[in-house]
């Protein structure tokens, strides 16, 4: 059985000098990671990585037993930037195994909140955690030809964000005294306040239940969000040729940079923000609701929609072992035989996962990390496919894109892009932008990816706002509809975490939870080889990554190498290590092979 | 030359006898980095008011935590090691996350941070625990897992998780003679954080005297009243006025919520900016500022078991009042009768200068 990920390279016939380094922690990231590496300083690329996390919590474990609409609260505490996604798709598996569906204005509620969570999360990943790898400090550090560039270089549309050189948008971005740092963590805390409005706190929230929202609808709540949504909009008008301007601007000083954290496009979306015209939570539905999203649900393998049937998705994920602390669950129980449709249930479905931990010493070349090895299984050819998630957007984008589906008016799939519109604001007048299907599956276009998706996210608001509204003007302001525990269920759910796909699988019995496995999107990106030896995306991404960073090894930052690790976004509550060995020093050049011609 | 132009006021400012501190801020128990994220929320004061030196008379701070830092993996650990060293001096140690129990296995880790250059092996947090909390000013449980081990800590789980007064002794002080300060909230709420850290500055800069803890070392100021003293809602629950299904604006005890019993201000200034909280915004408090928490509080959408009987017995009076306040809000909801339009005065006041009698 083939498990191919990456195109096989032909190993070079001389024996190449490797420097092990390796980083631990990563810094700027949620979590802790840590990434070994051994760099080919020669040939400037990463010969070899490995990726660990050095953190076990047991959720599948403490939560058996437990009364299943505790869910919720629960996980919620998996994570603490994106804790209310783990909360939602919680809900959504809750009402699944419940039997209800909440009354339409408790899921625009909730769709308000999680689109209120992107704006909040994505903005202040992208400009005071991802950008400082972009910042005057950092770049003089790393690469100063390419800040001698840049102070050079006009931003194309300094007109619409106000700086007039890339350098400016650099200094811009150094922590904490950087004006675009400071206004980007101001506007953080504005759009937090969008999402308590909706869900009560952040990031465990307050006023989700299964069934539907504590929230109480007036017109009070719906103006609070909106005129700060308007800011926002505004806000964003400028961001995005912000980032356009210093993503395009790397890719013209250092040609080949597009090979930074670049691999095989292999794109998982789970689908997010649901439609309650077409959303009923049961599993026999769950295609067309699924497709009703409004983020489409899609696997993208080699730039071609594989499918965009979340019973498919769901049927097709394996968590496979091989490099983590766990011990096999080949002979534990058997919890779901079959999906409610009567299609079989694998083994190595997180239905019938049985966490069992088995802490170790730690062995790069056998077991290294808490992370376990989800992947896809593709029917048409039998791989288990290591899909990342390309840290969210980039993946939500594409699925949608491609699927065509979306229609709202202030967003439109066409097939090969997304088009958002933005209304008039206070100074501005209305923007249409255009995300378009990237060449790459590469750092750069992560990053760029997410700039764009927040305006995504604004757009889908400003829908959601309006029928929400509708809702109250009809005097439809039930939140909740009661709902009796079953004695015996299951249930799934799927949603987009910031960072990527979000599943969480609950076998109930005996009126407890037991069995409960929740994929987030980091397990699918920063897992270690599995069983058949196949990388996980972070280790692939990271391999064959060229080094542009003008630093030799004693000096060496690594800045390329975090710049592609970054870009998904990593959030684990776990740690990779990369940890320094004690490497042989080379001889160093100073003149790199790619990079800025003198 | 001319002499430097002093303004007057500047008498007034006093220099911190502590230049300067650094908060080595572990994020590596068993958490989730909520309570970082928390922090980058909070107005009052926000981070960058603390480290740009917004406040007067203050030491200079250093942060190091790994959320925000600049610094990378043994870049940013050697602060760790010089802090060990003795050449961080002085340093506040901030822990978030629950301590995990790494004695009840025989190899590996449960949480760990940076390799030992001996072993090659993870340094587990607890190990740094015990080489910074000797050196530090003071050591500060950020949110309710390092306070009393939280979510992880909860029935069934398997690392033995707790919090860091289980960890170092609940009588444990620092060398400059501060308890373990906890800051609890799942997550702690943003301002109830940096307002902490702010108080701290001044006690290290002599302004301020021994910060006030409670039994359970929490601020006294901000954990001495309960969620129902403080929530915009209790007026509901004096008129015996109880919800019966979320989605309410009346009082939700009778749906899951902990709030007369439980320590926590979040109702009473909001979540943030006094927007968003918990029951006064329809959420049931499930408890999480509390060393019982989430056990004690579980399941939490049932009904307290105390609040059947208290609801039973405010639900006659409740009744009564709310009869009669019905009436009275009658009254005071009509005009007095002498606001008309007629050609007469009624006002009570009887003019001789003018008039049409």
């Amino acid at each position: 059985m083939s498990t191919i990920t990456a195109p096989t390279k032909d190993v070079p016939s001389k024996p190449r000098n490797l420097v092990e380094m390796n980083w631990d922690p990563i810094t700027r990231i949620v979590g802790s990671l840590g990434i070994f590496t051994k760099i080919d300083f020669d040939a400037k690329k990463v010969a070899e990585c490995h990726s660990t996390s050095s953190i076990f919590r047991g959720y599948s474990i403490f939560m058996k037993g437990k009364d299943p609409r505790d869910a919720h609260f629960i996980t919620s505490r998996i994570c603490g930037i994106c804790g209310d996604n783990h909360a939602t798709c919680a809900t959504y598996a809750q009402n699944m195994a419940f039997g209800v569906k909440p009354p339409p204005i408790a899921e625009w509620i909730v769709n308000l909140g999680e689109a209120a969570e992107y704006m909040f999360d994505h903005n202040i990943f992208q400009d005071n955690l991802v950008g400082v790898d972009f910042c005057e400090q950092m770049v003089k550090e790393t690469n100063p030809k390419v800040w001698a560039k840049a102070q050079s270089t006009p931003a194309p549309h300094s007109n619409l964000h106000g700086y007039k050189n890339i350098s400016d948008i650099m200094t811009a971005l150094n922590p904490f005294t950087g004006a675009f740092y400071r206004e980007a963590l101001v506007m953080s805390r504005m759009t937090r306040e969008m999402f308590c409005l909706m869900e009560g706190r952040h990031v465990h929230p307050s006023t989700l239940y299964p069934g539907g929202v504590g929230t109480v609808p007036t017109v009070q709540l719906f103006t609070d969000y909106l005129v700060r949504l308007m800011k926002y909009v505004e806000f964003m008008k400028k961001v995005v040729p912000l980032h356009d301007d210093l993503f395009d601007f790397f890719y013209a000083a250092l040609p080949g940079y597009e090979e930074v954290g670049r691999r095989r496009v292999l794109l998982a979306c789970w689908g997010s923000f649901n439609d309650p015209d077409v959303c009923d939570y049961t599993y026999k539905n769950m295609t067309n609701w699924g497709r009703g999203m409004f983020v489409t649900p899609g696997v993208v393998v080699d730039g071609k929609l594989v499918t965009t049937d979340l019973v498919d998705i769901n049927l097709n994920i394996r968590i496979l072992l091989g490099s983590s602390y766990y011990d096999d669950w080949k002979n534990s129980q058997t919890f779901v035989k079959t999906d409610p449709l009567g299609n079989p249930v694998d083994k190595n479905h997180p239905w019938n996962q049985t966490t069992i931990p088995r802490p170790q010493k730690r062995d790069f070349g056998g077991k290294y990390t808490w992370v376990m090895s989800p992947r896809w299984l593709d029917k048409r050819t039998g791989d288990h496919l290591a899909l990342d998630t390309g840290g969210g957007p980039i993946a939500r984008l594409w699925a949608t894109a491609l699927a065509g589906l979306v229609d709202i008016g202030y967003i439109k799939a066409t097939g090969s892009s997304v088009k958002m519109y933005l209304p008039k604001t206070t100074s501005l007048p209305e923007v249409e932008f255009e995300w378009k299907i990237p060449k790459w599956s590469n750092a750069i276009e992560r990053d760029r990816a997410r700039t764009y998706f927040q305006v995504y996210a604004a757009c889908a608001a400003l829908h959601f706002m309006e029928k929400a509204m509708a809702e109250l003007h009809a005097g439809h302001t039930k939140t909740w509809t009661e709902f009796k525990v079953p004695q015996d269920a299951i249930g799934c759910g799927f949603h987009e975490a910031v960072r990527g796909v979000l599943s969480h699988h609950v076998v109930i019995k005996d009126g407890k939870i037991a069995n409960y496995h929740p994929y987030p999107p980091t397990p699918w990106n920063a897992n270690p080889r599995d069983i058949y030896g196949t990388p996980g995306p972070y280790e692939d991404a990271v391999q064959n990554t060229p080094i542009f960073e003008e630093n030799g090894p004693d000096k060496f930052k690594g800045i390329d190498i975090m710049r592609a690790v970054r870009s998904f976004d990593p959030c684990l509550p776990c740690g990779v290590h990369m940890y320094l060995g004690n490497g042989k020093v080379l001889e160093t050049h100073h003149s790199p092979m790619f990079g800025l011609q003198p | 030359m001319a002499a430097e132009n002093v303004p007057y006021g500047r008498v007034t400012q006093k220099p911190s006898p502590v230049a300067e501190v650094h908060i080595l801020w572990i994020t590596a128990g068993l958490g989730c980095d909520g309570d970082s994220v928390s922090v980058t929320a909070a107005t009052q004061p926000s981070i960058e008011d603390v480290l740009l030196g917004a406040i007067p008379g203050l030491p200079k701070v250093h942060l190091h935590n790994p959320v925000l830092a600049y610094e990378n993996g043994d870049d940013f650990l050697k602060f760790w090691y010089m802090a060990e060293k003795g050449q961080l001096d002085p340093f506040v140690l901030v822990v978030e996350g629950s301590i995990p129990n790494e004695k009840i296995k025989k190899e590996g880790y449960w949480a760990a941070l940076g390799t030992d250059p001996a072993t090659n092996q993870p340094i587990t947090t607890n190990e740094w625990i015990d080489r910074l909390a000797p050196k530090a000013l003071a050591v500060v449980g950020c949110g309710t897992c390092a306070t009393y081990g939280g979510i992880h800590a909860m029935e069934g789980n398997p690392t033995g998780a707790m919090g860091l007064a289980d960890y170092l002794g609940w009588d444990w002080k620092s060398m400059a003679g501060l308890p373990i300060v906890n800051v609890p909230g799942c997550p702690v709420q943003p301002d109830n954080f940096m307002e902490t850290v702010l108080y701290l500055l001044y006690q290290v800069a002599g302004l301020a005297p021994m910060i006030p803890l409670d039994d359970q070392l929490r601020p006294t100021w901000l954990f001495g009243k309960t969620v129902h003293e403080g929530c915009d809602r209790a007026g509901y629950y004096e008129q015996g006025d109880f919800a019966e299904v979320y989605g309410s604006h009346k009082c939700i005890v009778k749906l899951g919520c902990w709030g007369p019993v439980v320590n926590c201000n979040v109702p009473k200034r909001g979540w943030m900016a006094g927007i968003g909280g918990c029951p006064n915004v329809g959420g049931i408090c499930i408890g999480c500022t509390m060393p019982g928490f989430p056990d004690k509080f579980m399941p939490f959408m049932d009904e307290p078991p105390g609040a059947k009987l208290s609801s039973a017995a405010v639900g006659a009076y409740g009744r009564a009042i709310r009869a009669l306040r019905t009436m009275t809000q009658a009254t005071a909801n009509k005009e007095p009768k002498w606001r008309h339009p007629r050609a007469e005065l009624s006002t009570g006041y009887h003019p001789r200068t003018y008039g049409t009698m």
